[in-house]
């Protein structure tokens, strides 16, 4: 038995930050000091406090290390394991306090957040089936299985009031009802885990944190409606994910909580996991199941929808990852419980994603109806280096941005439509002062371009005619004319895109003309970037005054456009110069400024 | 998997190694002095003892853990037992069969073993 676990973080953030170092330096220390059989070193999903990776966690203390390094493993182990001493300089500086080290929970990023999709995320090791069981895991499916009828399980979820954590925001209960409401000889449960949007990662991190809960939802979701057989459509290109749910899937094979007669019922079910190739457009319910079939990924007409006629022509359910991760805890805990948390119409909690600029870069759990300020200035630690909150982008590439004049809407499905974005799958990224929103719908909108699976003509020719007058709004070619036309297209391709892709492609550009329409402008009358991040409209000068002649920006442009010599003011070649500002970098008398 | 009896005795078998990870408030601590001086004088498989013991016992509301040196280092090994809203109770002399009487009379049934106390020690 051991008498210390210590967690390590192995989400892809602190992966990508060292992990794999962290383990092999652990176990080789353990092992020297002879604690191997004392100690157990447990590799975990996610914390969520990314920007702080590699974190280790010592039980029974709850000792939160952070940013740990190889280099600092050999201390640990033998203060802190051997000798029972912390090591305070490791330690979460969030968690010291006056009366010493407080619990992580105690923490602003903590603090406010509620954890059900992510409960186990960061505590159990979602390689060990064991680990899950212990905290209750399929304990929901084998009550479902054994004390409620489908039509009760189906009746659980509608009362939840859970609604898809996708992006659409459609009631799961409902989509269950009307799938088993078909009658078929088979049917099918799928999920989707192709996370498509830029710098949304939730799913990646339940299915790599916790994959179990993945696999028992839809277990439970395959016997609500009928069904025998599952898909988890995951992308490619999360290969820790990917290796996590094939361990489970085999562990769960082995239990018997997957193949036939579950909990010794006549209720057989098993799951297979198909590869993404990592097209944004197979996140679309109708272009995943085409995917799943084996065919290239392009979206069709609904109706008929997915639950009369989805994979292989049979009733199938598709829900989120993090749709499923909630689903056990409706069930254990009841739906009263769930639906306490939230607002009217949105219950329960949503994880988002927080990225940008935002001091703590990570995941975080939070109710329903919790304010955008809150989400930024206490759980995510607000802004780096004091700038001021500019906009927040949700939703991704199919969402809006907020502006500061709505900082206190409380986040929920409804609020967010009603102020031009959406909860899409929840991405959250933040922009201070320094991003030009016109910038940000260009982005945005390459990234479209690039997706659009060229099926309808709105969507593939629409969204090209879209990028190009925002660059030549950046390039300050614009007039207010292009203004107008912008917005009618918008308003034309969110009407005839045959798929969600393309009805929300607009989105990033018409809440940016809402909101920042004096940023166009700006670019189109003036040809300024109020934010100076639209090169073509800058221009880089030296003062006469302060420049010392030094020859420092002369040696160091790429493009030879700086003409002086020693002790004299030098001049930028504006017909030269490439705006890469390594000379206004350089200069050490701050005489370069942009203009 | 054939019923909720075989899933719950794979949970209870589990959740004494998984009580470590527990975070709640109203835990009992157990201390072990871990410093050069409680090391020396037979720490480590007192400590071993404990846990393995409270883990055996599935006493998932008790947590076993490490300090440093007291001062009190002719003591050692000195193991603290720590319940919420009581006075704390320091043992002196630790060995590993002393500390299985300790978890049975104290944490288990809630009688402090007062002859291995450090009051009564010292008379």
């Amino acid at each position: 038995m051991y008498r210390s676990h210590v967690l390590v973080c192995g989400g892809t953030g602190c992966h990508s930050s060292g992990t794999q170092k962290i383990l092999d330096c652990l176990n080789e220390e353990v092992k020297k000091a002879g604690l191997d059989k004392e100690v157990a070193i447990v590799q975990t999903g996610c914390h969520g406090l990314c920007a702080l990776g590699p974190i280790v966690v010592v039980y029974p203390e709850a000792t939160f290390y952070s940013m740990v390094k190889a280099e600092d493993v050999e201390e640990i182990v033998n203060e802190h394991l051997l000798k029972g001493r912390i090591v305070t300089r490791l330690v979460y500086n969030e968690t010291k306090t006056e009366e010493g080290i407080t619990s992580i929970n105690e923490t602003d990023f903590y603090k406010k957040q509620h954890r059900i999709a992510l409960r186990n995320c960061g505590i159990i090791n979602p390689e060990c089936i064991d680990e899950y069981i212990a905290t209750n895991g399929y304990e929901a499916l084998g009550k479902a299985l054994t004390q409620y009828t489908p039509d009760e399980v189906i009746q659980t979820i509608l009362d939840s009031g859970l609604r898809g954590r996708g992006g659409g925001g459609f009631p799961t209960g409902l989509k269950w009802k009307l799938a088993r409401a078909n009658d078929s000889d088979q049917k099918y449960v799928c999920c989707n885990a192709d996370e498509g949007d830029p710098g949304a990662f939730m799913d990646r991190s339940v299915l790599e944190g916790d994959p179990h809960v993945v696999l028992e939802a839809m277990a439970i979701a395959g016997y609500a409606i009928g069904a025998t057989m599952g898909y988890i459509y995951v992308r490619a290109e999360y290969p820790i994910a990917v290796d996590r749910l094939n361990i489970a899937i085999a562990q769960a094979r082995e239990y018997g909580l997957l193949g036939n007669n579950i909990f010794g019922t006549d209720f057989c079910f098993d799951i297979e996991l198909r590869l993404g190739a990592g097209a944004f457009v197979c996140g679309e319910e109708t272009a995943l199941i085409t995917s799943i079939e084996g065919n290239r990924g392009e979206p069709r007409p609904r109706p008929p929808f997915p639950a009369q006629k989805g994979l292989f022509q049979q009733p199938t359910i598709l829900n989120n990852v993090e749709t499923y991760a909630n689903i056990p805890q409706i069930l254990l805990n009841g739906p009263e419980w769930f639906s306490s948390m939230g607002t009217e119409k949105s219950k329960g909690t949503k994880v988002f994603a927080l990225g940008g600029k935002i001091n703590n870069t990570g995941l975080v759990e939070i109710p329903m109806g919790t304010t955008l300020r809150e989400v930024v200035e206490d759980i995510g630690g607000g802004i780096p280096g004091g700038k001021k909150f500019k906009a927040a982008q949700t939703g991704g590439p199919s969402g809006g941005c907020i502006p500061t004049s709505h900082y206190d809407i409380p986040i929920d499905y409804d609020n967010l439509l009603s102020i031009g974005s959406m909860m899409g799958s929840g991405g959250l990224i933040v922009m201070d002062e320094d991003n030009c929103m016109v910038d940000i719908a260009k982005f945005f909108l390459e990234f479209t371009v690039d997706e659009s699976c060229g099926k309808c003509t709105p969507c593939r020719i629409g969204t090209k005619r879209l990028f190009e007058m925002l660059e030549k709004i950046t390039e300050g070619k614009g007039t207010l004319e292009d203004l107008d036309k912008l917005e009618d297209l918008c308003h034309y391709i969110k009407e005839n895109s045959l798929c969600g892709l393309g009805q929300s492609a607009p989105n990033p550009v018409l809440s940016t003309l809402q909101y920042f329409k004096d940023e166009y402008i700006a670019h189109v009358v003036d040809k300024k970037c109020p934010s100076g991040v639209c090169k073509a409209l800058l221009s880089y000068v030296i003062e006469p005054d302060l420049c010392k002649g030094c020859t420092l920006c002369l040696r160091s442009c790429p493009n030879d456009a700086i003409t002086g010599k020693v002790k004299e003011v030098h001049i930028i070649d504006q017909d030269k110069c490439i705006k890469c500002g390594v000379c206004k970098e350089k200069c050490r008398f701050g005489a370069i400024s942009i203009r | 998997m054939k019923s909720l009896e075989e899933l719950r005795a794979i949970r209870e078998s589990m959740q004494a190694q998984m009580g470590l990870r527990n975070e709640e408030g109203n835990q009992t601590r157990i201390v072990v002095g871990m410093a050069t001086c409680g090391i020396a004088s037979g720490a480590r498989p007192v400590l071993t003892a404990l846990s393995d013991i409270v883990q055996e016992k599935g006493l998932t509301n008790v947590m076993v853990t490490q300090t440093g040196c007291i001062g009190l280092c002719q003591y050692e090994p000195i193991v603290e037992v720590v319940e919420p809203g009581k006075d704390k109770v320091t043992y002196i002399k630790m060995t590993p069969e002393k500390a299985l009487e300790v978890i049975d009379q104290h944490i288990v049934r809630g009688q402090v073993v007062s002859k291995y106390t450090i009051s009564e020690m010292m008379e």
